[in-house]
């Protein structure tokens, strides 16, 4: 069962990694497009699932929410932006490549050519 | 959608877009009444007449990155095709409200889906909204009210990674009680 006092002692670790890190300190920050498309599409899980894997790396990264991105045919879209600001723009996404895409780009720095916007257009 | 969680996911959308504070979302799951009612209300910035005449439409939309507006629409027919019923009432600078009403045992009702995964992804986006969902079956009712849960957190934004995971293990137990 999950009880409140296990919600207190989240609350007190998280205090303690606030800390730690003063805010703002972000390697990346994940946009994931959520407006009727994207939900139809199969945003939720994508995500959730970005959402549960940074959690459980601890990942200095920071998911965020938006509506459509215009490419509705291309849904779900998921955009990482590093510390520049340099955008890169996967397409298509589930939560296998979700997965990916933090092991491999939020983790390791690269980017996965084969999902982004750039090869589905070619 | 293929899922009722996927809708009202959507719906609420429309009420962050409108820079609602609070949230209330209401699912009553009735098999002795054969219904599936889902409420949601929010304290957004509302809409005029002239524009609630048009929310229904799908060539209607406010935003400029496509020309049309699905959501709306989309839960009206998917209500009504299962012989229930939908109604929105808003006024400008009170709020909105939306219900829809499925006939629970009609061939075209949508499977409910994940609401765990639904709230989290709305709690997920903005910590300065608050929620009121209530779920109500034949048998028992629970509330989950993100003020109190803010309560116990003591400063901690509820949208923290650890947290949203937490939020969706104990909403999953309270729906199944």
């Amino acid at each position: 069962m999950k009880s409140l006092e296990e919600l207190k002692r989240i609350r007190d670790q998280a205090k303690e990694r606030m800390t730690m890190r003063e805010n703002g300190d972000h390697d990346y920050r994940v946009v994931v497009g959520m407006a009727t498309c994207g939900i139809a599409a199969g945003a939720r899980p994508v995500l959730n699932t970005l959402v549960e894997e940074v959690a459980r790396e601890h990942l200095p990264v920071t998911v965020m929410q938006t509506g459509c991105i215009g490419m509705c045919a291309l849904e779900p879209i998921v955009e990482v932006f590093d510390k520049d600001n340099h955008k890169t723009t996967y397409v298509l996404v589930d939560t296998k490549k979700a997965k990916d895409i933090v092991l491999r780009h939020l983790m390791h720095g690269e980017v996965i050519e084969e999902y982004t916007v750039g090869h589905y257009s070619k | 959608m293929q899922e009722i969680a996927m809708t009202i996911l959507d719906i609420a959308q429309n009420s962050i877009r409108a820079c609602a504070k609070l949230i209330q979302i209401v699912i009553r799951d009735s098999h002795k009444d054969n219904i599936i009612h889902i409420e949601c209300l929010d304290d957004g910035c509302g809409m005029d007449d002239k524009t609630l005449q048009k929310v229904t439409d799908p060539f209607y939309t406010t935003r400029t990155t496509r020309q049309i507006g699905l959501g709306i629409p989309m839960f009206k027919e998917s209500v009504e095709a299962t012989g229930g019923w939908f109604s929105i009432e808003s006024q400008k600078g009170v709020g909105t409200k939306i219900i829809g009403e499925y006939v629970k045992n009609h061939l075209d009702t949508p499977p409910m889906g994940n609401i765990a995964e639904t709230l989290i992804t709305l709690i997920q986006y903005d910590d300065h909204i608050d929620y009121v969902f209530q779920y109500i079956c034949d048998d028992f009712e629970w509330v989950l009210n993100t003020k109190e849960i803010k309560d116990i957190l003591d400063g901690v934004p509820i949208n923290q990674p650890d947290i949203i995971l937490w939020l969706k293990d104990y909403i999953k137990e309270g729906m199944q009680k």
